[in-house]
């Protein structure tokens, strides 16, 4: 653990946004209001596969108070351009596609048309009014099915990219690709236990309460405006001007203030449909997505079949793991299995390793990333059989678990070496921790453990920080705030500075406004755009020494700083006290800083369960739960357990309720907020969170970043809680009270 | 949604005005689920006539013969009353058991009657307690038991020009309790997957009567008479249950749908008849 | 029957207020498009997330499921209402100390029908917040925090008392 004594970081200030979120000033992208305003509604395909053989939008144009409709004929055509929007080359059909469907639509409430009208009423009548004509197509809702020979197909231009070659079949595999590390048959030779099992996670939704919503501006001057609730300003930017081939520096996002995304609020859906609306009618536009179009028609996260097999030998040494991930991309390939298979085995020095990953097509909706995109289903699968062999093997799952964790040096089958890692501290933190040594007792309970590992991002951060006369400074920055970045943000560049976090005044602005900077996504704002505010914090300090030289008649070389002092030389000023001389020795100061980090560091975590299982209905209830994971360093340690918390609280609701239930013809049967069932106050108890602090290197403060890797555990504790309660594994997620009742049948029989 | 007009009539009499001026007039009480099956499309009206400034659509009036719920009052109004929650206890849990608070400051018994949801929470417990459901039109009034007025999902028995008005639910004896208990995956804002709404009498140690109804188990709820009349006469133990809850079972006839399979369905509503009856029987023999 | 506007007469935050909308249009759409009270935030539009919490002579309920023809007569209290004068309110003060927020959209949810819990029972159980609130969803914190923050308001409020 870091002896470094910090003045602000560790501390628990109050947030810089707090009182306007508080209070309802706070503007989200909803409450974005303009002269002129019109709304937008979206029509969607009632198909989940069928070929669009004529939209005619004449009946809804002819109603009163309608003043534009548009269709993907209304875009740019695409051709077969490939953009790099920061996911590697992706064909712009696919991105365009999923916007306005053209052609074929792809999955039930597939975007097909939309209207700009006086009202949101009139909006929604006039998008029923729109007669498109539909060929229905046999559709494939899972990665097994879409597999098969003969199975529809979705993407008649889709060639398997075969370990990184052109296999030349068209088929719903978008790539095939393998991680091998050793020699697994030899690996398997030297176990005495081998377990192999098979699992399936359901297609789950990030949740977020605000809905999906933008408002444009097509102006007069050629230029887009964009007002919206998004993780990534500048992706929004980039994705419009590929969309409407425009250039980005005609494109302009404002993010407002975003109601949750968990990676959901990554991908464009309603911003180039407002602009062509706005194109079309000369007037700002504003689509707000209801609550079933964010279900059917956006995120959700992939529904997986996995097999895993782990081998080890009779004194608890993993030999050898192989895995098979076939994710459900949903109707554009990019179904996260790569980061799927990176986080598989990620936990464990494992000698031979053979991984191999399908990226597949089915229709259901494009699927975007949700916190630790693909972690979650693999070690949903890898840490129930981890289990099992525990158990096989006689060894208490956390000892197991420890006398094959990962450290400094492992290397991932994936091919990265770990520097620095806590997968060691954080099963050492549970083992110790006063839920796991305190007993469970009573009938139909159980305890279980799982640990989960995301790897963290870095990419580009940028900030900007002007010194005020008063000796405070403000902030600017790109990351749009979904937790309170702000504030881990401020904490930092406040550290560095040697001033109160609360004279830091943190503002997220637009994309003409600051550098380019990522998506608020990866675990990367407060490590990322962090470091970004460490480095203008250096840049201002680095300025005002040499205006404390100028005044001192001293050389530049000779200031010194620290602890909120410049001296030198018998000289002392305080930072506040300088800032207030800026205008007499030079002018303003602006500190600048631009990062584009290596060495994310990436962050494990833990999860204990107890839980009690009614063994006639088998529902589950959950007696007390604990989040233990490796932060780096917590910047603000209040924000940190609530992310984990809250990723203990979406785990929890993955195992246990969530999924979308599609009937056979491909329509999500449960797209409200009731019967998607989210956890409610009711179905969790207090979380417990043990944060656990070994310092990334690569980070002026140690950060790792926590926003995800907590998600990762939780189904596969809850899996292993429910055996020790009920004596039945389950192996298909949710984890849902029928599910669990036939279970137990099946076990009395 | 697509253009209404709205009417708040004072009187019974003006509500059957606008009746007769639009019978696809829809009635409004909480609007917990017309605003959403409109705003879904699933209904469509030239004419919303809320319902809540008729004074007998809001009257919650206890005498001896028993409780008048007029259809329009509030579930929180009910449980709002310390002697109606005392004298009407499964009423007031039910009440407080639909949706969540917010849902409970709007929705109604009645309302929820008056939807014939095959899931709808009260009607098994306004079942087995026997309700009457008083029924007007300008023509006149008509009462009708509780397990005849909902007739297929969604549609209930009220003819063109006609409004239910209130529920008339009998003052509970000595001796005797009601329960309902429902399955629910999360535990609170949820719809049923089965429910079962019980009550009995007692007499020294046996059952003198009982009652049973089901919730989601068919496409309406369920009155289970022979459950109840399996009990009467029984002893008042829990070992005398098992029949009814078996009974209960089989009268189920459940759908595969995303809330569950028949299989497990019927299952519920056997633990679930059984649990009710064990707590109704349990609490009844405190009812002195 | 002619296509007209209603105007509504009611009272919001304790001041009269006035408004024409349509029978069509939600409380919710009222307070947000018309009278531009962004505070209250839309999350399902059907009852299930509780983000549109409002007082409605002082009972929460989702305004969502409100038409704004029916807040005729009534008293509305939203968000912006909850803190008197230039201070917070003791819930607003402790969910900003308790970090019970993260991306804030429930929060105003939250605080109103926290708001209406408190003002009837000063001394709620874990228990009893956690059914009363049942209908608002939060997806990111799991709750814990705004339980907490929510006992920590109430015992604000006793101290303020004694």
């Amino acid at each position: 653990m870091s002896a470094t004594e910090y003045s602000v970081i560790g501390t628990r200030p109050i947030r810089h946004d707090g009182a306007d979120k508080v209070t309802g000033r706070a503007l989200y992208g909803g409450d974005f209001q303009i002269a002129g305003l019109l709304y937008g509604h979206v029509l969607r395909s009632p198909h989940a596969h069928a070929r669009i053989v004529r939209i005619d939008t004449r009946k809804a144009e002819a109603l009163p108070g309608v003043r534009a409709v548009a269709t993907a004929a209304d875009f740019p055509p695409s051709g077969d351009r490939l953009v790099d929007l920061g996911e590697g080359q992706t064909p712009l059909s696919y991105i365009r596609g999923n916007v306005l469907a053209s052609g074929k639509v792809l999955y039930k409430g597939h975007a097909v048309a939309a209207v700009a009208a006086v009202s949101a009423h009139v909006a929604e009548e006039a998008a029923s009014l729109i007669e498109v004509d539909y060929e229905p197509l046999p559709c494939v809702l899972t990665a097994p099915e879409a597999m098969k020979e003969g199975a529809p197909i979705l993407h008649d231009s889709l060639r398997t990219k075969e370990l990184g070659e052109d296999g030349g079949l068209v088929s719903n595999v978008a790539e095939h690709f393998r991680h091998v590390l050793g020699d697994i048959s030899q690996g398997f030779a030297q176990a005495d236990a081998v377990i192999e099992r098979e699992f399936h996670t359901s297609t789950v939704h990030q949740g977020y309460i605000e809905p999906h919503n933008a408002t444009a501006l097509w102006n007069n001057d050629g230029r887009v405006q964009v007002w919206c609730s998004t993780q990534g300003a500048f992706v929004v930017r980039d994705t419009m001007a590929c969309i409407l081939d425009i250039p980005v520096s005609q494109v302009k996002v404002t993010p407002m203030e975003i109601g949750g995304g968990f990676g959901g609020k990554i991908p464009v859906y309603l911003e180039p449909v407002a602009a062509v609306l706005s194109r079309k009618s000369g007037r700002p536009v504003k689509i707000t997505m209801p609550r079933k179009d964010i279900l059917e028609g956006t995120g959700p996260t992939p529904g997986s079949y996995i097999k895993v097999r782990i081998g080890a030998s009779r004194d608890g040494r993993i030999t050898a793991a192989q895995a098979h991930l076939a994710y459900e991309a949903g109707a554009y390939p990019g179904a996260m299995v790569g980061a799927g298979a990176m986080c598989v085995f990620a936990a464990y020095d494992i000698a031979n390793i053979t991984i191999d990953g399908y990226d597949v097509v089915v229709n259901k909706p494009s699927t975007a990333a949700y916190r630790a995109p693909g972690a979650t289903n693999a070690a949903f699968a890898t840490e129930t059989v981890i289990d099992e062999l525990a158990e096989k093997l006689g060894i208490d799952p956390i000892d197991f678990r420890l006398r094959n964790a990962a450290k400094e040096g492992t290397r991932r089958a994936d091919g990265p070496k770990y520097r620095r890692i806590g997968c060691v501290e954080v099963l050492e933190a549970m083992k110790s921790h006063p839920h796991y040594t305190a007993p469970i007792e009573g009938p139909n309970r159980g305890r279980g453990v799982a640990i989960g590992f995301w790897f963290n991002v870095g990419l580009p951060s940028s900030v900007t920080l002007s010194v005020n006369s008063d000796g405070t400074v403000n902030l600017v920055e790109g990351s749009t705030d979904i937790g309170g970045t702000r504030t881990s943000i401020a904490m930092q560049a406040a550290e560095v500075l040697g001033i109160p976090a609360e004279s830091v005044h943190p503002s997220v602005v637009d994309t003409d406004s600051i550098g380019f900077t990522a998506v608020t996504g990866g675990s990367r704002t407060t490590f990322a755009t962090g470091m970004a505010a460490c480095e203008a914090a250096q840049d201002a300090i680095r300025q005002m020494k040499e205006r404390a030289a100028r005044l001192w008649e001293v050389d530049a070389s000779s200031v010194e700083f620290a602890k909120g002092s410049f001296r030198s030389n018998g000289h002392s000023c305080s930072f506040q006290e300088l800032a207030g001389k800026l205008g007499q020795t030079g002018g303003p100061i602006i500190g600048r800083g631009a990062v584009n980090p290596r060495g994310a560091g990436g962050s494990f975590a833990g999860a204990i369960a107890d839980v009690e299982v009614d063994p006639e209905t088998g529902k589950v209830n959950i007696l007390r739960f604990t989040s233990v994971q490796d932060v780096g360093k917590a910047i603000h340690p209040a924000y940190v357990e609530g992310q984990m918390q809250g990723g203990s609280a979406q785990g929890i609701g993955w195992g246990l309720n969530e999924e979308y239930y599609m009937s056979a013809a491909g329509a999500m049967m449960n797209s409200s907020l009731l019967d998607y069932r989210m956890p409610t106050t009711l179905d969790l108890p207090m979380i417990d969170t043990c944060i656990v602090e070994v310092p990334n290197p690569s980070h002026p403060f140690g950060v790792r970043g926590v926003g995800e890797a907590n998600i990762v555990p939780p189904p596969a504790a809850l899996a292993n809680a429910i055996y020790r309660a009920a004596g039945v594994r389950l192996r298909r997620l949710p984890m849902k009270p029928s599910a669990v009742a036939e279970a137990i049948w099946s076990k009395n029989l | 949604m697509k253009w209404f007009d709205y009417v708040a009539p004072r009187s019974l009499g003006e509500a059957f005005q606008h009746l007769a001026s639009h019978p696809g007039a829809r009635f409004l009480a909480g609007g917990t689920d017309l605003l959403v099956q409109m705003r879904a499309g699933r209904k469509e009206t030239d004419l919303v006539i809320d319902l809540k400034h008729i004074p007998e659509l809001m009257e919650l009036r206890d005498s001896p013969e028993g409780l008048t719920l007029g259809a329009a009052v509030p579930c929180c109004a009910i449980y709002g009353d310390s002697g109606i929650s005392r004298a009407y206890p499964a009423l007031a849990e039910v009440a407080n058991l639909i949706g969540g608070t917010q849902i409970q400051s709007r929705a109604s018994i009645g309302g929820n009657l008056a939807n014939a949801a095959p899931s709808a929470d009260s009607i098994p417990l306004l079942i087995a307690l026997g309700a009457v459901c008083r029924i007007a039109s300008a023509a006149g009034e008509r009462t009708m038991p509780a397990e005849e007025f909902c007739t297929a999902p969604g549609v209930n028995a009220l003819r063109s020009g006609e409004l239910l008005v209130s529920l008339h639910i009998p003052k509970p004896g000595p001796r005797s309790a009601a329960q309902y208990l429902r399955f629910i995956p999360r535990n609170e804002m949820d719809i049923a997957v089965a429910g079962a709404g019980v009550s009995l009498v007692l007499d020294n140690g046996t059952i003198r009567s009982a009652r049973v109804a089901l919730s989601s188990v068919a496409p309406t709820p369920l009155f289970v008479k022979a459950a109840g009349d399996a009990l009467a006469g029984r002893p008042a133990a829990k070992e005398s249950l098992g029949t009814a809850a078996e009974l209960a079972r089989e009268a189920a006839r459940p759908i595969t749908d995303m809330r569950g399979t028949p299989d497990y369905r019927r299952h519920l509503c056997a633990v679930l008849t059984r649990r009710a009856l064990e707590a109704a029987l349990a609490k009844a023999k405190e009812n002195n | 029957m002619p296509m007209a506007k209603v105007h509504v007469q009611t009272t919001i935050n304790g001041e009269a207020a006035d408004f024409l909308c349509e029978p069509r249009q939600s409380l919710l759409e009222c307070l947000r498009d018309i009278l531009t009270l962004t505070g209250t935030k839309e999350g399902c539009n059907d009852g299930n997330c509780g983000a549109c919490t409002v007082l409605l002579d002082g009972r929460a309920v989702t305004s969502c499921l409100v038409l704004g023809v029916e807040a005729e007569g009534r008293s509305i209290t939203t968000i912006e209402g909850i803190a008197g004068g230039s201070g917070l309110h003791p819930l607003q003060q402790a969910f900003l100390e308790d970090a019970a927020l993260q991306c804030g959209i429930c929060t105003p949810g939250f605080i109103v029908a926290a708001k209406a819990l408190l003002d009837q029972e000063p001394h709620p159980t874990e228990e009893r917040i956690r059914r009363y609130l049942a209908n608002n969803l939060c997806r990111c914190t799991g709750y814990d925090k705004i339980i907490r923050a929510i006992q920590h308001a109430a015992s604000q409020m006793e101290e303020a008392k004694a």
